[in-house]
C-alpha cells in the first residue's frame, strides 16, 4: 500500500493536488468558524451560484477570460451578503438563499435563451463538482493557491482578535470605536476569493462542506474560540489529507471522499460529546 | 463637574416612525443617570444613539471635551447570538481592550494585566478559562460588565444590567455599579427597577413618547409622575 502511494506521489500532479487540497481545507476551515457563527454556513453554496450566474453572463457576452466578470461579481455579492449583519431585518441565511436562488435562475435563463457552444448541464455540473478536476492542476494553479492561502492565513493571524470581537458582538465593537464595517468587508472579500478559487479547483459542494463540517465538529468539543479555530484547522487538514490518499488508493472521487471523511469526524465528535455529556445539544 | 454628553431636543426613531422625541438632558462627569420608561418606550434606542450605533432623526447629541468612542464601555441587553458562541471568559473580557490595540495584532502585557485585575474586581477571576455559554445568567452579566470596564475608565452605558438575575445577585450588581461610580466612572443605566434607581442614581431620565422628566433624583420624587410611577410599582409588589 505504501508503495502504491509512493508511486503516485512521484507524479507532480498528485503532489500539486495534495498541496492545493490541504491549503484550501486549511483556509476554508479558518474562515468557516467565523462564517458558521455569523450564521453564514451556506455562503459557499450561495456564492458559487452567484459565480455560476456571472459565468453565464460572461459566456453570453462572449468573454474568453471569464474570471474578469466572475471575481468582481462574487466579491460584490459576498460584501452585500455579509453586510446584512446583526442589525438588519433580512437575516443572513435568508439573504444567502435569496441571492443564491436568484443568481441560479438568472444564470440558467441566460444559458437557455442565448445558447452558446458550451454544454449547459456540463457547466452546472462543473460549478458543483469543480470544473478542473483537482488531479489536473497546472503549476500556475498551485502557485495562485499558495499565494491566496498565505494571504488568508496572514490576514487571519494579524486580525485574529478583531475577527473574534466583530463575530462575537458587532454592536459592542462598534460602540468602542472598532471600524466594524472595514473588518466585515475584509472577511467578505477573502471569503469570496477563497470560494471562487476553490470552486474552480474542487467545486462548490466540497467548499461548503469544508466550511461547515470542521467548524461544527470542533464546536462539539471545544469551548473557547481559539480552541475551536485550532481544532477545526487540524480536523480539516487531516480529513483532506486522508480523503485525498484514500481517493488515490481506491480511485474514488476526491471531493466526495474528503466530505465523507469530514462527516465521519463530525459524527465521531458528536458521539464523544454526547457520551461525555459536556454538551447539551 | 464637566459635561460629557449634551442632548438637545433630539428625536429618535426607525424607518417606520419616531419612537421618542424632545429628549433634552446633560450628563456630567461622575453622574449616575438612570433611564426609566415602559417597554418599547425607546430606552435601548436611546442607548444606541448615545453610542453612535444609530443616528438621531433630528436634534443634537453632542460628546464633549475630547471624548472618543474608544472610551465608552457598553453592556448590551442580552442578544441571542451570543448564547451559543464558543468563547472563554478571558477571550471575551480581553476583547474589551481591543480599541486600545489599534493596528497592533495582539494584546500587550499591560492590557492582559488590566483584564486580570478587572476580572478580580468583579470576582470572576476563577472563571477565566470557563466557557461563556455554560455560565449562569448572573455570571454572564459580570463577564460582559468586565469587558465594558476594560474598554473604559470614564463612562459605562448599561442596558438593563440586572435582568434575569436573582434578587441577591441584583443587589450585588447594583452595589458593584455604585462602587464603580464612586471611583469616578460616569454611569448611564437603563432599568425597570425604580427602587434601585431611586436608591443609587443621582439623576433620572424618564421617557415615553416624549421626555417626561429629567433632573436630580430628589426633584423627581417630588413630581407627580415620579410619585405615580413609584406608587404603581408599589401596588404591583403588594
Ligand atoms: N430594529 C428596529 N427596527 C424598527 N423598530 C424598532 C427596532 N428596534 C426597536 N424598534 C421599536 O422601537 C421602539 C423602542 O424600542 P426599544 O428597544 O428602544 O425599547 P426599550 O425601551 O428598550 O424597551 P424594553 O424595556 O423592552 O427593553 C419599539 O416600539 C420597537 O418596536
Ligand atoms: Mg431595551
Amino acid at each position: 500500500m505504501l508503495d502504491t502511494l509512493k508511486e503516485y506521489f512521484s507524479f507532480p500532479f498528485v503532489r500539486y493536488a495534495f498541496v492545493v487540497g490541504l491549503l484550501i481545507a486549511l483556509c476554508s476551515s479558518l474562515l468557516g468558524v467565523t462564517l458558521v457563527l455569523k450564521r453564514f454556513s451556506f455562503i459557499g453554496d450561495g456564492l458559487s451560484h452567484v459565480a455560476f450566474g456571472a459565468m453565464a453572463v460572461a459566456a453570453v457576452v462572449g468573454l474568453t477570460d471569464r474570471m474578469i466578470i466572475i471575481i468582481p461579481v462574487t466579491v460584490i455579492a459576498a460584501v452585500l451578503l455579509l453586510r446584512t449583519g446583526q442589525n438588519t431585518k433580512i437575516k443572513g441565511d435568508a439573504a444567502v438563499a435569496m441571492i443564491s436562488v436568484g443568481a441560479l435562475a438568472i444564470g440558467y435563463m441566460l444559458m437557455n435563451r442565448f445558447p452558446t457552444s458550451s454544454n449547459i448541464s456540463a457547466d452546472v455540473c462543473s460549478t458543483l463538482f469543480g470544473s478542473t478536476s483537482i488531479l489536473t492542476l497546472k503549476r500556475s494553479d498551485v502557485l495562485m493557491c499558495v499565494i491566496m492561502a498565505v494571504i488568508v492565513i496572514a490576514v487571519f493571524v494579524l486580525f485574529y482578535n478583531k475577527i473574534f470581537s466583530v463575530t462575537f458582538d458587532e454592536n459592542f465593537s462598534r460602540a468602542t470605536g472598532i471600524p466594524v464595517n472595514k473588518y466585515n468587508l475584509l472577511i467578505a472579500v477573502i471569503t469570496a476569493l477563497i470560494i471562487v478559487l476553490a470552486m474552480n479547483l474542487v467545486g462548490s459542494l466540497l467548499i461548503s462542506a469544508l466550511i461547515i463540517f470542521p467548524a461544527l465538529s470542533a464546536m462539539r468539543l471545544f469551548k473557547s474560540f481559539k480552541g475551536v479555530i485550532l481544532c477545526s484547522a487540524v480536523i480539516s487538514v487531516i480529513c483532506a489529507a486522508v480523503g485525498i490518499i484514500l481517493s488515490i488508493l481506491y480511485s474514488t472521487p476526491v471531493g466526495s471522499t474528503i466530505v465523507i471523511a469530514d462527516m465521519s469526524v463530525f459524527f465521531l465528535f458528536w458521539i464523544i460529546s454526547a457520551f461525555t455529556g459536556r454538551n447539551k445539544t | 463637574m464637566s459635561e460629557q454628553i449634551i442632548c438637545r431636543n433630539a428625536a429618535l426613531g426607525y424607518e417606520d416612525g419616531i419612537v421618542t422625541e424632545g429628549l433634552d438632558f446633560t450628563v456630567s462627569t461622575g453622574d449616575y443617570l438612570c433611564i426609566l420608561g415602559e417597554n418599547g418606550s425607546g430606552k435601548s434606542t436611546l442607548i444606541k444613539a448615545l453610542l453612535g450605533l444609530k443616528h438621531q432623526v433630528s436634534g443634537e447629541i453632542k460628546w464633549c471635551s475630547g471624548f472618543s468612542a474608544g472610551e465608552i464601555g457598553y453592556l448590551p441587553q442580552q442578544t441571542p447570538v451570543q448564547r451559543d458562541f464558543p468563547a472563554s471568559v478571558k477571550e471575551i473580557v480581553q476583547s474589551g481592550c481591543l480599541s486600545k490595540t489599534g493596528l497592533r495584532p495582539f494584546y500587550n502585557k499591560e492590557e492582559k494585566k488590566l483584564c486580570a485585575s478587572t476580572m478580580k474586581l468583579l470576582g470572576i477571576d476563577d472563571l477565566a478559562d470557563k466557557c461563556y455559554r455554560e455560565l449562569s445568567g448572573g455570571q454572564q452579566q459580570r463577564v460582559l460588565l468586565a469587558r465594558a470596564l476594560c474598554a473604559t475608565r470614564k463612562m459605562l452605558l448599561l442596558d438593563e444590567p440586572v435582568t434575569g438575575l436573582d434578587p441577591k445577585a441584583q443587589n450585588e450588581m447594583y452595589e458593584l455599579i455604585a462602587k464603580l461610580n464612586k471611583q469616578g466612572i460616569t454611569i448611564i443605566m437603563v432599568s425597570h427597577d425604580i427602587h434601585a434607581a431611586v436608591q443609587y442614581a443621582s439623576h433620572i431620565l424618564h421617557i415615553s413618547k416624549k421626555q417626561l422628566f429629567f433632573g436630580k433624583k430628589s426633584d423627581y420624587l417630588k413630581t407627580s409622575i415620579g410619585k405615580s410611577f413609584l406608587d404603581s410599582e408599589e401596588n404591583n409588589h403588594a
